[in-house]
């Protein structure tokens, strides 16, 4: 077990590894992803409170969990990286956080897009769910910014580890802003006390969006890590052997 | 069909929903591979510099 996790965290295999892994996660994310939208849009009955507006939830939903599991992956990993010394880990993380920003502003559009036809606005200020997402988009900006601003790596690695743990405080605070204040947004349809609130012709697609989104965004985070790997292995062997395969001096 | 793709009068905000998501993935997916192409290059052409000197 622990020589697995050993040889996992070693860069050249993980490089490898993760390459072989990109297209699998790739297929089944767009797999799953044309069947939900399919099944979303045209297959799935129109919500007798929203109409058709409701199918919008197909991307926001997937988009948003997203934006915020992005968010848990880059603080644990670099909460590891702090702790373990893992420099994998903080490839990791430093890979997940424009990933993150991406989502977090899909969910923000998609759920501006979906609250025009619905709350009669496309911004609510103030509102707790809408405002904590948005400090979520402003943290990964933060972590970004902070990590070019320092020229030492091992430095930047240290620093913005910090601020991402500091800011997994906002994580609960999305999730639960719907319970614990009045807001706009509606509260939530699947996790939540007595099973999901919605019926299986609607969640099945929903389900499918939230899989293959998922795997979407596996195979993105992976390929990021590579990249990220690459250039933090830069000045080792293997790397000279990968990007001069003929002229190498084994 | 035109009714299914009306959407109930919400086709505007349905489809530009989906757009906007579409648009977004493909962005993350390219700007993935160019900076994987670009960090590749660089690696490499240091590489070659170092070699060259020594």
């Amino acid at each position: 077990m622990w020589t697995f996790f050993h040889k996992l965290a070693s860069p050249p295999h993980f490089y490898d590894l993760a390459a072989k892994f990109i297209p699998w996660f790739a297929v089944l994310g767009f797999v799953f992803v044309a069947y939900g939208t399919v099944a979303g849009l045209f297959f799935a009955p129109a919500d007798y409170q929203q109409g058709d507006a409701f199918r919008i939830i197909y991307v926001h939903v997937p988009a948003a969990y997203l934006s915020m599991m992005a968010y848990m992956i880059m603080a644990v990993s670099a909460g590891i990286g702090l702790v373990w010394r893992i420099k994998l880990s903080h490839a990791v993380a430093a890979a997940a956080a424009p990933l993150g920003a991406w989502f977090t502003f899909l969910a923000l559009a998609t759920g501006s897009i979906w609250g025009r036809p619905m709350w009669g606005t496309w911004w609510e200020w103030g509102d707790p769910r809408l405002t904590s997402e948005l400090i979520m988009l402003f943290l990964y900006f933060g972590y970004m910014a902070l990590r070019a601003a320092i020229d030492d790596p091992a430095k930047a690695d240290k620093a913005s580890a910090v601020l991402a743990l500091v800011g997994a405080v906002n994580i609960p605070i999305i999730h639960f802003s719907v319970e614990w204040w009045s807001s706009l947004h509606q509260g939530a349809t699947l996790i939540r006390e007595g099973g999901p609130a919605i019926q299986t012709s609607m969640l099945y697609p929903l389900l499918a969006m939230i899989f293959g989104f998922t795997f979407l965004f596996g195979a993105l985070l992976l390929g990021r890590v590579r990249t990220e790997v690459l250039f933090r292995e830069r000045r080792s062997r293997w790397v000279y052997n990968l990007v001069l395969p003929d002229e190498g001096r084994g | 069909m035109n009714e299914m793709l009306a959407m109930g009068n919400y086709g505007a905000y349905v489809w530009s929903s989906f757009g906007l998501t579409l648009i977004v993935l493909v962005a993350c997916v390219i700007q993935g591979i160019n900076r994987h192409k670009s960090v590749f290059h660089d690696v490499k052409t240091r590489i070659r510099a170092m070699e060259s000197e020594s």
